[in-house]
C-alpha cells in the first residue's frame, strides 16, 4: 500500500515538474521578440519537459499496471528530430535575414546557408526586393 | 569468416539499434523475440547498404556512455537556467550572441553528435555549419561572455567526441 502511496506522489511530482517546464517554454515562445531567440524555447520543452512527462508514465505503468518502457523510444526520437527542425528553422531565419546576421568567418569561407551560386544570389534579391 | 560478418553485418552498430529498438517496441524479452529482431537488424541494413557506402568508424562505446551522462546532467541544469532567464530577465536586458566554433572533428557523425548535443542543451542552439565543414555557428541565447561559451563547448563536448569516435 504505501509503495503505491510512494509512486504515486513520484507520478505527481514529476507529472508537475514536467509540466512546469512546458509552461516555460510556451512563455519563452511567446514572450521573446526575435525569431532566433525564440527558437530556444522548443527546445527546452522537448528535452527536460517531455522527458519528465515520459518518466511520470514510466513510472505509473510500473507501479499501477504492467510496467512498460516503450516511452524511452519517444525519447530517443525526440533527441534525435528537435535539433534537425530546430537547425532548418534556424537556416530558414539566416536566409531570409530575419535575424542579426552570424558574424563573418575568417578567409574565403562562407556559411553553408549563405554559399549560394551567383545566379541565384540575384533572383533571392529580386524576389525579396 | 570475416568477410561473410562483414557481409551479414555491414553497420554493427544498426544491427544492435534495431534488436533493441524492436524489443522495446515489443515490451517483452523473449528468444523468439530476439531471433525475430535480428532477422530485421539483418535485412535493413542489407537493403539500406547502397545509401551508406562508407562503414562508419568504430566508437568507444565505454566513453560514450559517459559523455551521455555528462550531456543528460548539462541539460537538466542548463533548463533550470534558462527558465529563470526566461521568467526573469526582461527582453531588452537579454543578450543573445552568435558565436563560431573553430572543429577540429571531421568525421561527419561527430560532428553531427556535436551539433545535436549543442541544441539540446538549453540556451544554445546550433544554426549553421561552414561550407567546408569547419566551423559551427551556434547562437546563444543569453551570455556576458561569448568566448567563455566557446571555450567551454569545445573542452567540454569537442574534446570527448574526439576520443569516442576512431
Amino acid at each position: 500500500m504505501t509503495a503505491e502511496l510512494v509512486a504515486a506522489y513520484a507520478v505527481a511530482l514529476t507529472l508537475l515538474i514536467g509540466s512546469f517546464f512546458t509552461l516555460v517554454g510556451a512563455i519563452g515562445l511567446l514572450k521573446f521578440n526575435d525569431s532566433m531567440t525564440r527558437l530556444h524555447a522548443p527546445t527546452k520543452v522537448s528535452t527536460v519537459g517531455v522527458g519528465m512527462l515520459l518518466l511520470a508514465s514510466i513510472i505509473h505503468s510500473f507501479a499501477f499496471g504492467e510496467g512498460a518502457v516503450h516511452e524511452a523510444l519517444i525519447m530517443a526520437l525526440l533527441f534525435v528530430t528537435a535539433p534537425i527542425s530546430a537547425i532548418f528553422i534556424a537556416k530558414v531565419n539566416i536566409h531570409q535575414r530575419d535575424c542579426n546576421m552570424p558574424p563573418e568567418l575568417p578567409g574565403d569561407e562562407l556559411w553553408a546557408t549563405l554559399d549560394v551560386p551567383d545566379a541565384d544570389r540575384e533572383t533571392e534579391e529580386t524576389e525579396r526586393a | 569468416m570475416i568477410r561473410l560478418l562483414r557481409w551479414l553485418f555491414p553497420h554493427p552498430f544498426l544491427t544492435v539499434l534495431l534488436v533493441v529498438v524492436w524489443l522495446l517496441l515489443q515490451n517483452t524479452v523473449s528468444a523468439g523475440m530476439v531471433v525475430f529482431g535480428l532477422i530485421l537488424g539483418i535485412i535493413m541494413p542489407q537493403t539500406t547498404a547502397a545509401f551508406w557506402p562508407e562503414r562508419p568508424g568504430g566508437v568507444r562505446v565505454g566513453k560514450l556512455f559517459v559523455y551521455g551522462s555528462i550531456v543528460i546532467w548539462d541539460i537538466v541544469v542548463a533548463n533550470v537556467k534558462v527558465a529563470w532567464v526566461v521568467l526573469t530577465v526582461p527582453n531588452s536586458k537579454l543578450k543573445p550572441a552568435w558565436i563560431v566554433i573553430p572543429l577540429d572533428l571531421r568525421q561527419p557523425e561527430a560532428i553531427t553528435v556535436l551539433a545535436g548535443t549543442i541544441t539540446l542543451t538549453p540556451g544554445t542552439v546550433s544554426a549553421d555549419l561552414s561550407a567546408s565543414g569547419h566551423y559551427l555557428l551556434v547562437h546563444v541565447l543569453h551570455t556576458d561572455d561569448p568566448d567563455g561559451e566557446r571555450d567551454e563547448i569545445k573542452s567540454r563536448y569537442e574534446a570527448r567526441l574526439k576520443e569516442i569516435f576512431l
